[in-house]
């Protein structure tokens, strides 16, 4: 009620710092303290149950001569790289269209950002209906006449990888065309007006002028949709459930099913090891490049 | 007199008001029995228990034993234990038993004389860690059929195979009809699940046991085990254009004639039976393949939870002699479609195919499954061989094998 002033230094702000702690707590206990136990019974043999019986590294040699683990990896590799180039690149040119000045903006947004409000489940659901060959888009381009139309992409082990990014980047575009046109809006007015004097066209005034200006974003942008990658799971568990075969296997499945089907928590640990180095490698250049220049800023 | 009655009469209403709750017993039982005929089947077993007075909550969990089994294991391991579970017995449980999280069950066992009256003992065993006995078999449940639709091979014109080698030479005509030849669900332990059947078939016997239970990998890598793998080839062939998941919608297949038959466990049966179909007029059921008719022991047991809560341990005493119980045996195993695991009971109404592994049973031609010989982590790596198997038809022989061959040698 009362403002009083605290003239210590410990004491300033002291209710933050109470309510701040449960949260350090957690952080400290579940996150790193998770962490380092998952990497530490990493190097043993633990089946149903944890137990410190050192094996060294032979869970990791095993998981690297998988060859369900290495398919995961391959498709993480192919999936990242679609989602990646295609999410950045309809989410920006969806984004550009919206800043035109058109009308119904709001509309528009409000459609190309509903797909982010379904979760990952309902989203495969869906897809898996649409894509199957029995009654999806291939029976119904067949009802109308074409009968040897033919597209069948979850059940063609070769291509499977591919039917599930178009239903990631269906629900995930939405999301990063609204991050960009924040970004687009927050590049001045005058600068759009210098270019239109010196005679730029637009296309080359996005590319050279207002994307390198957009850089925070895009790198902002980049860590979500990467993080978005590397723990791909229940898409695919609700659109093929990793078939056919092993044909869309992707790590956090092995994870889980090695851990919990197999009863082999030793092997688990050391997939979601390795996945949290990859997590490891995309974020630390990102951290230094955002927060390395102002260090004690 | 008045005073007598009246007091009767407010006996009766308090006995009334709290005979339910008071003496009965809410036991929750875990389960992955959910297709049609499961479902019959598990509805006798809380029938049985509920008429001793206590009451059975149902705790069925979908999407068969791969997604059960962890949840199972979850809730124990997490400190918030059933009254009772199902699990294949076998070394589904065994850390579970020996993180002495389960109940030891061999006082009930020796009262009531277990050792004598389940056949054949191996089933037993199974239950058996370290000397005690930790679960309770409900029924044997063998993977080696070949279920055959008459409608199908009426269709393509050629008479019912009587062995695997048969239905093989038929899966042209069958194709030529627009049958698929063999139903393969998409679900990894249907694919692993047909090689051991194949392997029990074609190989017999000691190659199997030489293979699962010696964990011999330089006889995995042979010639014996490569004829298996061509067998595996013919049903891969064959089973390439099944469309479908879950086995009981691949069973399904067979039951409308849209495939010519099935290789799955005598599960399969209480799907025909729910369908209304006769064995012997609409379907056939080959054990062995036709070519080894020896039954596996595998099959579903129920292991208890050690619990705190004095009421409800002594209701899973009620609920494992319940599960024993001839009368029970009998009800269960007729919807369930499997196998009794007592010798005594009269299973008079029987049907064709139940017969025919009462009498395998009877000669004494029975063999432990892969459920008793391997550790889940080697069960989930076979899966995934044969699931990949089946679906990639490029796949070599050779590749295959010698995949096998190194799941073998580091097999536990």
């Amino acid at each position: 009620m009362s403002n009083s002033q605290r003239p210590n230094q410990i004491f300033r702000n002291l209710n933050a710092k109470i309510a701040s702690i449960p949260m350090i707590l957690t952080a400290l206990v579940v996150f790193v303290g998770g962490t380092a136990w998952t990497v530490l019974y990493s190097f043993t043999n633990s089946k149903l149950l944890p137990r410190l019986n050192f094996v060294g590294l032979d869970q990791y040699h095993r998981l690297w001569s998988t060859s369900r683990w290495l398919v995961s990896i391959e498709n993480l590799l192919i999936y990242g790289a679609i989602s990646l180039v295609f999410s950045l690149v309809i989410g920006f040119v969806l984004a550009a269209l919206l800043d035109q000045k058109i009308r119904f903006e709001d509309t528009f947004r409000t459609i190309f950002l509903y797909p982010f409000a379904l979760s990952f489940i309902v989203t495969g659901l869906v897809w898996q209906w649409l894509l199957n060959p029995d009654f999806g888009v291939q029976r119904v381009v067949r009802d109308l006449g074409w009968t040897s139309f033919s597209f069948d992409p979850l059940y063609n082990s070769s291509i499977v990888i591919y039917g599930i990014s178009i239903a990631a980047l269906w629900q995930g575009t939405g999301l990063i065309m609204c991050l960009m046109l924040a970004g687009l809006r927050g590049i001045d007015e005058d600068i759009w007006k210098a270019a239109r004097v010196d005679g730029i066209p637009m296309w080359k005034t996005y590319l050279f002028i207002v994307i390198p200006m957009m850089r925070p974003v895009f790198i902002t942008t980049l860590v979500i949709i990467a993080a978005g990658i590397v723990k791909v799971y229940d898409l695919v568990v609700a659109q093929t459930s990793g078939g056919p075969g092993i044909a869309s296997e992707v790590p956090a499945k092995y994870v889980y099913d090695y851990m919990f089907f197999a009863q082999n928590l030793g092997q688990g640990f050391a997939a979601s090891t390795m996945m949290l180095l990859s997590v490891v490698i995309v974020i630390v250049p990102w951290a230094y490049l955002e927060f390395g220049g102002r260090k004690r800023g | 007199m008045r005073y007598k009655f009246l007091t009767a009469a407010f006996a009766a209403t308090v006995a009334l008001n709290f005979a339910g709750p008071a003496a009965a017993t809410d036991l929750e039982v875990t389960h992955w029995w959910t297709s049609g005929g499961e479902a019959a089947a598990v509805a006798e077993l809380a029938k049985a228990f509920d008429a001793t007075g206590n009451h059975w909550v149902d705790g069925a969990i979908a999407g068969s034993g791969g997604t059960a089994r962890p949840i199972m294991i979850s809730r124990i391991t997490g400190g918030d234990p059933m009254g009772a579970t199902q699990f294949n017995h076998g070394r589904q449980a065994e850390e579970l038993v020996q993180a002495g999280l389960m109940r030891d069950l061999t006082d009930i066992a020796t009262k009531d004389k277990w050792t004598e009256v389940v056949r054949p003992k191996s089933l037993l065993d199974s239950c058996t860690i370290g000397g005690k006995i930790y679960c309770v078999p409900v029924n044997i449940h063998s993977w080696q059929w070949l279920w055959l639709s008459n409608e199908a091979f009426q269709k393509a014109g050629v008479p019912l195979p009587k062995d695997w080698n048969e239905f093989v030479a038929d899966a042209p005509a069958l194709e030529k009809a627009g049958i698929i030849p063999l139903a393969v669900g998409g679900q990894p332990w249907q694919a692993s699940g047909a090689f051991d059947v194949l392997m029990a078939a074609v190989g017999g016997t000691d190659t199997f046991l030489k293979v699962y239970k010696d964990k011999d990998a330089k006889f995995a890598a042979g010639p014996e085990i490569a004829k298996v793998f061509k067998a595996a080839d013919d049903a891969r062939k064959m089973a390439k254009n099944t469309n479908v998941q879950d086995w009981n919608q691949a069973t399904n297949l067979v039951i409308t004639g849209k495939a010519g038959g099935q290789i799955m466990g005598d599960w399969a049966q209480g799907e025909f039976q729910v369908a209304g179909k006769t064995a012997g007029k609409d379907y056939t059921c080959l054990p062995g393949l036709g070519l080894n008719e020896v039954i596996a022991t595998g099959g579903d047991a129920f292991y208890f939870p050690l619990l705190k809560d004095e009421a409800k341990s002594k209701a899973q005493v009620v609920l494992a002699e319940t599960l024993l119980d001839p009368k029970t045996q009998v009800a269960f195993n007729l919807k369930k479609g499997s196998l009794p695991v007592r010798g005594d009971v009269d299973l008079g109404t029987a049907n064709d195919c139940m017969k025919k592994g009462l009498a395998i049973l009877a000669k004494g031609a029975v063999m432990p499954w892969t459920d008793q010989l391997l550790s889940q982590d080697t069960q989930k790596q076979k899966e995934d061989l044969f699931s990949e198997f089946f679906a990639k038809p490029d796949m070599t022989l050779e590749e295959a094998q010698k995949r096998f061959a190194d799941i073998i040698a580091s097999a536990d």
